[in-house]
C-alpha cells in the first residue's frame, strides 16, 4: 500500500505556545512530520501560533501560517488554502481539540477535507471518558471504577458510591489542567469545581484511586493496514498518582517480568486496534504491585510528550513515521533511518537505560505549592542515557542546572526524621533526594517504599549511589581507590562530587583518571542493541571498554544546546542551536551538538552530523571537546546554560568561537561594563554594587527613588524588585536579600519609560539590525513577559538613530561576533538608557527573524566563523522595515501552578510565546492576543483595584473600558479616584471588610474582566495576591498592567469594529500583497 | 570472584563471576530482549550456546517459580553487563545469581556486553570458553579453540525425553509433540486449546506416533544443526499426508530437510523477541520471538512447498506450507515465552486444520 496518490496537499496543525504540559515535543513531531511529508512530494501547509518553533520556519513547509489556533482561524486557512487532507494529531491536544471544534461548527465537511491519521471517532472515543470506558469494556479491558458528572452534587454522590480517595480530571484539557486527587468531601469539592471550570465542555471524570501501584506506559503505532508494534515501554519511579508529566520515568521498564510486559503490550495493541488510531497513541496503565491486574488509565491517540521521549530513548522515529502511515504507507514500507537497512516495522531493543527526570520552576516560584498530583507543574525534563541506572539518572540530575551534581540535597541533610518520613510519604519534586537522605541516616530500603512506594528496585540503585559516596568518603587522606574510583565513575558520580568526598581536588581526580586511563567511551544509540550496522551518529558517553565513536573527520564545530525548557530559557534557543547547526553545515562544517532534552528538534538524531546525549556541564562537555578535538565551540545560541560553559571549556583549552570570553565577561561583569559604557558615553541608569545594608540605602538615595534591587544571591524566589521608598528597601534588603561582601547587591535607578529591545549581528566591524521592538509594558516588567511589537510604533527617527548607534558602537566594544541583544528603556527627553547587553542569542530571535526574513542565527554563524555580513548581502545598520507588524505576547501557565502570583514584574513567569502578525497594528494585536489565550469579555463587569501610584493614570482607561459597555466595580479607594473623575462606579468590599466581597463576586461569577497592579509585598496573604489567584484559577482574564490593559482595550475596540482580519502565511510577509 | 570469557578469534573478556564457578565452553551468541532471561535460560535451544544478553540490566525482577520453560537451564554460560542482586518484583523467588548457582551455570558480569555483541555480529557466532578457574588469557584462547564446533554435538538427545508422556489438556484433540527440548509453553498453548498432548521422544517413528492415534503431530524446538536431527526427518517425511503437521524453530527446520530441502547457519542468527515477520498469505505484519542459528534455504525446496512468512529485515525463510498438504511450519516461536503473543494464531490455525482433517 504504497502512499495515497490521490493527497496533493496537506495541512499540519502545530500545538501553540509553550504552556506546561506542552512543550517542544511538538515542534519536534511537527518539524519532523512536516519534513517527511515534503519527503513523499506533498505540499504542505502548516499553521501554528508559536515563532520559536523549527517547524514555523518558512523552509519547513510550503505556506507556514503564523496565526491563531482558534477554529475560526484555521478556517479561514482552510479555506484559503484548499488541502485535500488535514493533520491533527501532531499537535498535541491543541490539535486534537481544533480538529474536534471543526468538526463539529461543520467546518471540515464544508471545505471538503478529509481528517487524517486518526479518525475524528477515534479521538473522540479516546478523549470521551464515557465512550473511552464502554469501548474499553467492550473489548474487556479494565479501567478503574468512575464516572462522569458535570455538577457537584453528583460528583459527592459518586465519590461516595466510589469511595475515597477519588482522582479528578477533567476532559479535554492539557496537562491534566484543574485535575487532583482528593482525599476527603472537602478536597473533591475544591478540585471538581474548579476542574468543571477547565474542561471545555463541561465534564469531569471520578475515578477510583490505584495510588501506589505501578505506572507502566507504551508507545504503540499501528499503520491502515493494521500492523501494530510497540516502540518502548517505559516505568515511572513514582507510582501512580503523579502526573506522568512529573514522574521520573525510566525506559525501558525494569521491575516487569516478560509476563508482565506481554500482557499490557497485547492490551495495548488490543487497544489501537480497537481504536482504529493510524499513527502513533500513547497508553497508560496502572499495574498493581502483587498480582498481574492492571487498569488502562489513559490513551492519547496522538503523538505526546512521551513519544518524544520515546523516540529520544530509542532513535525510533515516531513523528516521521506517524505522518508517512497518515498518508497511506504502511510500517513494512517504511525505512528504518537509524539503520538504514530495517524497517519502521520492529520493535526497538535497548542496551542502555534512559532515565527523563522533570524540570520544574520552583526555583523561580518559590511559594509554590511543590506537591505533586495529578496536575502536571513541571515546565520541561531532560533525558539521559546509560550503561547503569545510576549513571543515566545521575547524570539527568545534574542535566537539570539546579544546582545538583549529586542526590545531595543540602537542605535534606537539615530535616528532621520525622520531616524525612513526612515528605517521604508525599509526591515532591524532591522525594529522591530525601530518599538518599533517608538511606545515608541508616533508613532500610523496605521502610523507604513502605512510606513512598516507590519501588524497592529504584530504591536499592540510590542506595548503590549512596554506598558508592561513603566508598569514597576518605575524609583527611587526600586519597582515593582505584576500584572505589572505577565504581564511582560507572554509575556516574562527576568527578567534583568524588573530590568532595575523598577531600581532593577535582583537578586531582582528573588526573588520576587519566594516569589510569579512565576516560568514558561513546556508544551509539542504534534501535536495536547492535544487531544491525547503524547509520546514525547518535552516541551517550558511557565508563566502559569500546568506543564506537571515531572523531569526526574534517572542519568540525561543536554546537553547545540549551538543555531542559525552563522559565527564562524556552524553546527559542533551540531554534536558535538547530539553526547553527544547519549554517555550520551549509558552509561545510561538520557540526556536533550536544544536548540533554528530548523534546527538541536539535537532538533528532538527523538535525547535526553528530549528536551526544550528555549534560551540559563542564566535565561532561570537556570529555566530548577532548575526543573530538574541534576546531572551536559555539556558545552563544544555547541560552545562558551555553554561556556558563564558555569559562570552563576555554580554561580546559578549547576555543570559543564568535565573542571571546573575556568579552563576555565585560558584559556580565557589573564593573567593567559600567566602565566600558562611561567610555563610550553611553547613559545607562545610575546605581552601583551595595555590599550592606547600610550602602544599598546609599546608593538608593544617590541615585533617588524608585529603585530596581537585584541581590546576586537570591531568598524565597523574590530576585529583582522596583522598591520605592526607604521603608520598603529596608524591608526588602531584610526579608528578601542576603547581602554580604560575597553577595552584593545591584541597586539601580528605576527609569519609569518605554522599554525598547534589539538584536543586533556584528561580524566585529559590521553591525546589521534587523529590527528595533518596543514594548507594551514600560521597564519593569521583564522583557520575557511583555508584548513586543515590531516595527515599533512610536519611536521617532532621532530615537531609532541613537539606538543604532549606542548599539553599533557596544557591539564593536564588546568585539561581538555573532548576536548580541541590547534592552534600552526611553527616558526622559526621548534618551535611551542602556539597561542590559547580552552578547549572545536573545529569545527575540526567532521571532524577529520571521517577522524581517532575515536569516539572524545563518548571518550569526558565518560571523562566528569569520565571514563578513556584506558576504551575504546584508548592510550594517537598521534593516528596512517591513509592512507586515510582528507582535509576541507571552504566555503564561498560572492556572497549572497554585500559589504562584500572577502580577507581571522584573522577574519572568511566562513560559511561552506567540505571535500576531498583520498588516495592521490592532489586527496583529488582536491575533497575538487571541493566540495567547486572552479572552475578550464582550461587556460584562470590569473590577478595578489598583495601588495609589496607579490610580490617576488608570482612568483614562476605565473611562474607555466603560464606553465598551463594561459595568465597573472598584474596591473603596480605586473606586473614590474613578468617581472624582465622573466614572460610575460601583464600590465593592475588599477581603477584610466583610462579605460579600471581591472573592465573593468572582466565585460567583458575576466578574467579567480583572484590573489589578501590584502593592508592595508578595507574600500570598496579601489580598491582591488572593485576587489574582481566585481570578486565575476561575478562568477569569486578570491584567496587572496597565499597558497590557490599554492594548487589550485597543483591541476590544478594533474587534468590535467588526474588521475582518484576513490570513497570510509566512512566505508572503516579504513579498507584495497578501491574497485575500 | 574473577571469571574470563575467550573467544575462538583470540579475544578475551574479563569480569566478575556470578552463579556457579567452573569451566565450560560453546559457542556464543547474544539475545536482544529486555525482558525474558528466565525463559532463555530454561529454554533447551540454548543447549550448547554461552548467551550473552545485550540489555544491561539482567535479573531486575529475579526468577520466579512460574516462568520456566524447562526443568533446568541448558545454557553453557550466561554473560550480563550486571546481575542484580535485589530483585524486585512479586513473584520473584531467587536472584539470578542464585538460581544460576543452584543450576550450576557459570555467569559473567561486568563486561562490556555491547562490544562482544558487535564482535559476534561483525564476525559471526563464535566458540568460547567461559572459566572461573584458569583466567590465563592464552591458555583460554586455546581452549576455545579446540573446544567442538556445535555442529556435531549431540545435543537434542541431552534436553529432550527418551520415553514418551501424556500431558492431558482436555480431549478436543490428542497432539503428538515430538520433543526436539521442546518449550514448555508450546505444550501450554496446546492444552489451552482443549488438547492432550502426547510428547514422544526424537528418535520416533512414524508407526510409533500413529500407535498414538493423534489428531495432528508437531515438532518442537530445539538446540542444535537440524542436520543432527536428520532421523526425525524421515520419520516426519512418512507422517505428511496422514496427519497435519506443524513445526516450530527445530521443528520447521526438520520439516525443511523432510521436504527435501537444505538447510545453512545464519552469521550470527537471530534471538530476541523483536522480529518483524511477514505473513506472505494474509501481508500482515508480526512481531515474534526468535531463538535460532540456522535457516531453511529457499531455493532448495521443492515446487509444492512455498515460503509463507519471511523476516522483513533480512528476508530468510520465517514459515513453510505445503500447498496441498496440512503441513506448515515456523522458524519462529508463537509459544512465544518469551517474547510477544502476536504469532499465537498459528495454534489456533493447527487447532482448525486438525478440525477440518480429522475424524
Amino acid at each position: 500500500m504504497p502512499r495515497r496518490n490521490d493527497l496533493k496537499k496537506v495541512m499540519v496543525i502545530g500545538s501553540g505556545p509553550i504552556i506546561i504540559g506542552q512543550a517542544a515535543e511538538f515542534d519536534y513531531a511537527g518539524t519532523q512530520a512536516c519534513r517527511s511529508l515534503k519527503e513523499e512530494g506533498l505540499e504542505v501547509v502548516l499553521i501554528n501560533s508559536n515563532p520559536a518553533t523549527i517547524m514555523t520556519d518558512a523552509n519547513m513547509a510550503d505556506k507556514v501560517y503564523i496565526e491563531p489556533l482558534t477554529p475560526e482561524f484555521v478556517a479561514k486557512v482552510l479555506r484559503r488554502e484548499r488541502p485535500d487532507g488535514l493533520l491533527p494529531t501532531l499537535g498535541g491536544q491543541v490539535g486534537l481539540n481544533l480538529a474536534l471544534e471543526l468538526s463539529d461548527a461543520g467546518i471540515i465537511d464544508e471545505v471538503g477535507v478529509e481528517l487524517l491519521g486518526t479518525p475524528l471517532a477515534t479521538i473522540k472515543k479516546a478523549e470521551d471518558r464515557e465512550l473511552f470506558k464502554a469501548m474499553l469494556q467492550e473489548i474487556g479491558e479494565p479501567v478503574p471504577q468512575s464516572g462522569i458528572i458535570s455538577n457537584l452534587e453528583d460528583a459527592v454522590s459518586l465519590s461516595a458510591e466510589i469511595g475515597f480517595p477519588v482522582v479528578v480530571r477533567p476532559a479535554y484539557t492539557l496537562g491534566g489542567t484543574g485535575g487532583g486527587v482528593a482525599r476527603d468531601g472537602t478536597e473533591l469539592v475544591d478540585i471538581v469545581t474548579r476542574g468543571l471550570k477547565h474542561s471545555i465542555i463541561h465534564q469531569v471524570l471520578i475515578e477510583q484511586c490505584v495510588a501506589g501501584w505501578k505506572e507502566v506506559e507504551y508507545e504503540v503505532m499501528r499503520d491502515g493496514a493494521d500492523n501494530c508494534i510497540t516502540v518502548c515501554n517505559m516505568e515511572n519511579f513514582d507510582p501512580m498518582g503523579v502526573h506522568t508529566g512529573d514522574s521520573i520515568v525510566v525506559a525501558p521498564s525494569q521491575t516487569l517480568s516478560d509476563k508482565e510486559y506481554q500482557l499490557l503490550r497485547t492490551a495495548s495493541l488490543k487497544i489501537i486496534r480497537a481504536l482504529g488510531v493510524q499513527g502513533g497513541c500513547n497508553i497508560q496503565f496502572a499495574l498493581d504491585t502483587a498480582s498481574f491486574r492492571y487498569y488502562v488509565i489513559e490513551v492519547n491517540p496522538r503523538v505526546s510528550r512521551s513519544s518524544a521521549l520515546a523516540s529520544k530513548a530509542t532513535g525510533y522515529p515516531i513523528a516521521k513515521v506517524a505522518a508517512k502511515i497518515a498518508i497511506g504507507l504502511r510500517l513494512d514500507e517504511i525505512r528504518n533511518a537509524v539503520t538504514g537497512k530495517t524497517y519502521a516495522c520492529f520493535e526497538p531493543a535497548l542496551d542502555y537505560v534512559v532515565v527523563k527526570f522533570p524540570r520544574w520552576p520552583f526555583d523561580k516560584f518559590a511559594l509554590a505549592n511543590r506537591a505533586l498530583g495529578t496536575q502536571m507543574k513541571s515546565t520541561g525534563e531532560v533525558m539521559a542515557i546509560g550503561r547503569t541506572f545510576e549513571q543515566a539518572l545521575l547524570k539527568a540530575v545534574r542535566s537539570l542546572e539546579i544546582g545538583l551534581y549529586s542526590l545531595t540535597l543540602p537542605e535534606a541533610g537539615k530535616l528532621q526524621d520525622e520531616e524525612i518520613e513526612q515528605k517521604l510519604a508525599g509526591a515532591h519534586d524532591e522525594r529522591l533526594f530525601v530518599a538518599a537522605e533517608a538511606l545515608r541516616r541508616g533508613y532500610t530500603v523496605e521502610r523507604i517504599a513502605g512510606l513512598s512506594n516507590i519501588d524497592v528496585w529504584f530504591l536499592e540503585k540510590i542506595k548503590s549511589i549512596v554506598d558508592a559516596e561513603d566508598g569514597l568518603r576518605q575524609p583527611g587522606s587526600g586519597e582515593i581507590g582505584l576500584a572505589a574510583l572505577e565504581n564511582a565513575k560507572r554509575i556516574g558520580l562527576p568527578d567534583k562530587r568524588i573530590a568532595e568526598l575523598a577531600g581532593m581536588s577535582e583537578k586531582d581526580v582528573l588526573q588520576k583518571r587519566e594516569e589510569t586511563g579512565m576516560s568514558p567511551v561513546y556508544k551509539m544509540v542504534d534501535t536495536c542493541a547492535a544487531e544491525f550496522e547503524a547509520e546514525t551518529p547518535y552516541y551517550y558517553s558511557a565508563y566502559e571498554t569500546e568506543d564506537e565513536a571515531p572523531r569526526e573527520s574534517g572542519r568540525r564545530v561543536v554546537v553547545l544546546g540549551s538543555g531542559p525548557i525552563r522559565i527564562g530559557q524556552g524553546i527559542e534557543f533551540d531554534y536558535c542551536s538547530v539553526h547553527c547547526v544547519w549554517a555550520l553545515r551549509q558552509e561545510g562544517v561538520k557540526a556536533i551538538i550536544i544536548n540533554n532534552n528530548p523534546e527538541t528538534v536539535s537532538t533528532d538524531f538527523d538535525t547535526a552530523d553528530r549528536l551526544y546525549f550528555e549534560p551540559l556541564v563542564p566535565e561532561d562537555v570537556i570529555n566530548i571537546l577532548r575526543k573530538e578535538q574541534p576546531e572551536g565551540v559555539v556558545v552563544q545560541f544555547g541560552g545562558q546554560t551555553a554561556i556558563n560553559l564558555a569559562k570552563p571549556v576555554e580554561a580546559a583549552g578549547f576555543r570559543i568561537l564568535g565573542t571571546s570570553v573575556d568579552d563576555i565577561d565585560t558584559a556580565e561583569d557589573r564593573e567593567r561594563f559600567d566602565s566600558l559604557v562611561e567610555e563610550l558615553g553611553i547613559p545607562r541608569p545610575a546605581g552601583g554594587a551595595a555590599y550592606s545594608v547600610n550602602e544599598a540605602a546609599a546608593v538608593a538615595r544617590r541615585v533617588g527613588f524608585p529603585v530596581l534591587v537585584r541581590p546576586s544571591y537570591v531568598l524565597g524566589g523574590r530576585a529583582m524588585e522596583i522598591v520605592y521608598n526607604q521603608d520598603d528597601l529596608v524591608e526588602y534588603m531584610r526579608s528578601a536579600a542576603r547581602v554580604s561582601p560575597e553577595h552584593p547587591v545591584l541597586v539601580d535607578k528605576y527609569i519609569f519609560g518605554k522599554e525598547v529591545e534589539v538584536d543586533g549581528i556584528s561580524d566585529g566591524t559590521d553591525v546589521l539590525i534587523p529590527g528595533i521592538m518596543e514594548h507594551v509594558e514600560r521597564a519593569g516588567v521583564h522583557s520575557g513577559d511583555s508584548i513586543a511589537v515590531y516595527p515599533s510604533q512610536t519611536l521617532n527617527p532621532q530615537i531609532e538613530e541613537r539606538i543604532v548607534d549606542y548599539t553599533t558602537r557596544l557591539a564593536r566594544a564588546l568585539r561581538v561576533h555573532g548576536l548580541l541583544n541590547i534592552q534600552y528603556v526611553i527616558g526622559p527627553n526621548n534618551q535611551p538608557y542602556v539597561l542590559e547587553v547580552n552578547p549572545r542569542a536573545s529569545r527575540t530571535v526567532p521571532y524577529l527573524s520571521k517577522i524581517t526574513g532575515v536569516p539572524m542565527i545563518t548571518l550569526a554563524t558565518r560571523a562566528i566563523m569569520g565571514r563578513r555580513i556584506a558576504d551575504s548581502g546584508y548592510s550594517p545598520g537598521l534593516y528596512r522595515k517591513m509592512s507586515y507588524i510582528g507582535v509576541k505576547v507571552p504566555v503564561f501557565s498560572f492556572a497549572k501552578l497554585l500559589d504562584v502570583d500572577v502580577s507581571l514584574g522584573p522577574e519572568m513567569k511566562s513560559t511561552g510565546e506567540v505571535m500576531g502578525s498583520d498588516r495592521d497594528y490592532a489586527a496583529a494585536l488582536y491575533k497575538g492576543c487571541l493566540s495567547a489565550g486572552y479572552t475578550f469579555p464582550q461587556g460584562g463587569t470590569l473590577l478595578v483595584t489598583v495601588s495609589d501610584r496607579d490610580k490617576e493614570e488608570t482612568v483614562a482607561i476605565v473611562r474607555e473600558l466603560a464606553g465598551l459597555g463594561f459595568r465597573i466595580v472598584a474596591t473603596t479607594g480605586t473606586a473614590k479616584a474613578l468617581r472624582s473623575h465622573g466614572i460610575r462606579v460601583q464600590a465593592v468590599k475588599k477581603l477584610h471588610e466583610g462579605s460579600p466581597n471581591i472573592v465573593d463576586l468572582l466565585r460567583a461569577g458575576s466578574i467579567n474582566l480583572v484590573l489589578n497592579t501590584l502593592t508592595r509585598g508578595k507574600m500570598p496573604e496579601r489580598e491582591g495576591f488572593r485576587i489574582r489567584r481566585t481570578a486565575v484559577e476561575l478562568g477569569v482574564p486578570c491584567i496587572t498592567s496597565l499597558d497590557t490593559m490599554r492594548a487589550i482595550v485597543q483591541v476590544m475596540k478594533a474587534k468590535m469594529r467588526g474588521e475582518l482580519i484576513p490570513v497570510a502565511p509566512l512566505q508572503e510577509y516579504h513579498f507584495g500583497e497578501a491574497k485575500a | 570472584m574473577k571469571g574470563a570469557l575467550a573467544l575462538e578469534d583470540g579475544t578475551v573478556y574479563e569480569g566478575l563471576a556470578f552463579g556457579a564457578g567452573g569451566e565450560n565452553w560453546g559457542e556464543v551468541v547474544f539475545n536482544t530482549g529486555m525482558t525474558g532471561y528466565q525463559e532463555v535460560l530454561t529454554d533447551p535451544s540454548y543447549c550448547g550456546q554461552i548467551v550473552t544478553m545485550t540489555y544491561p540490566l539482567i535479573g531486575n525482577y529475579g526468577v520466579n517459580d512460574e516462568d520456566f520453560e524447562s526443568l533446568r537451564s541448558f545454557v553453557r554460560g550466561f554473560i550480563v553487563r550486571e546481575a542484580c542482586g535485589t530483585p524486585s518484583n512479586w513473584r520473584s523467588r531467587f536472584s539470578i545469581d542464585a538460581y544460576l548457582a543452584q543450576q550450576g551455570v557459570i555467569g559473567l558480569a561486568g563486561i562490556d556486553t555491547r562490544s562482544l555483541t558487535r564482535r559476534l555480529r561483525h564476525y559471526g557466532t563464535m566458540r568460547g570458553v567461559l572459566s572461573t578457574t584458569d583466567l590465563s588469557p592464552e591458555s583460554l584462547v586455546e581452549k576455545a579453540r579446540n573446544s567442538p564446533v556445535l555442529t556435531g554435538q549431540a545435543l537434542v538427545p541431552e534436553v529432550s525425553t527418551q520415553q514418551p508422556f501424556v500431558v492431558p489438556g482436555g480431549n478436543r484433540y490428542r497432539v503428538a509433540l515430538f520433543d526436539f527440548g521442546a518449550k514448555r509453553n508450546i505444550i501450554r498453548c496446546l492444552n489451552n486449546r482443549g488438547c492432550d498432548v502426547v510428547v514422544v521422544p526424537p528418535h520416533a517413528t512414524a508407526a510409533e506416533v500413529l500407535s498414538y492415534d493423534p489428531d495432528g503431530v508437531m515438532l518442537s524446538n530445539g538446540p542444535g544443526d537440524p542436520t543432527d536431527v536428520i532421523y526425525a526427518a524421515d520419520s516426519v517425511r512418512e507422517l505428511f499426508g496422514r496427519l497435519p503437521v506443524f513445526g516450530i524453530c527445530l521443528g520447521h527446520q526438520i520439516l525443511g530437510l523432510a521436504f527435501g530441502g537444505r538447510t545453512y547457519k545464519l552469521k550470527f542468527g537471530h534471538r530476541g523477541v523483536n522480529h518483524p515477520v511477514k505473513d506472505l498469505v494474509n501481508g500482515r505484519v508480526y512481531i515474534t520471538s526468535h531463538n535460532h542459528g540456522f535457516s531453511v534455504d529457499a531455493d532448495s525446496l521443492p515446487p509444492e512447498v512455498f515460503v509463507s512468512h519471511i523476516n522483513i529485515n533480512d528476508g530468510t525463510v520465517e514459515g513453510l506450507r505445503h500447498r496441498h498438504l496440512p503441513v506448515f511450519s515456523v522458524q519462529y516461536h508463537p509459544e512465544a515465552a518469551p517474547g510477544t503473543n502476536d504469532a499465537e494464531y498459528l495454534f489456533d490455525e493447527f487447532i482448525e486444520v486438525m478440525g477440518r482433517e480429522g475424524r
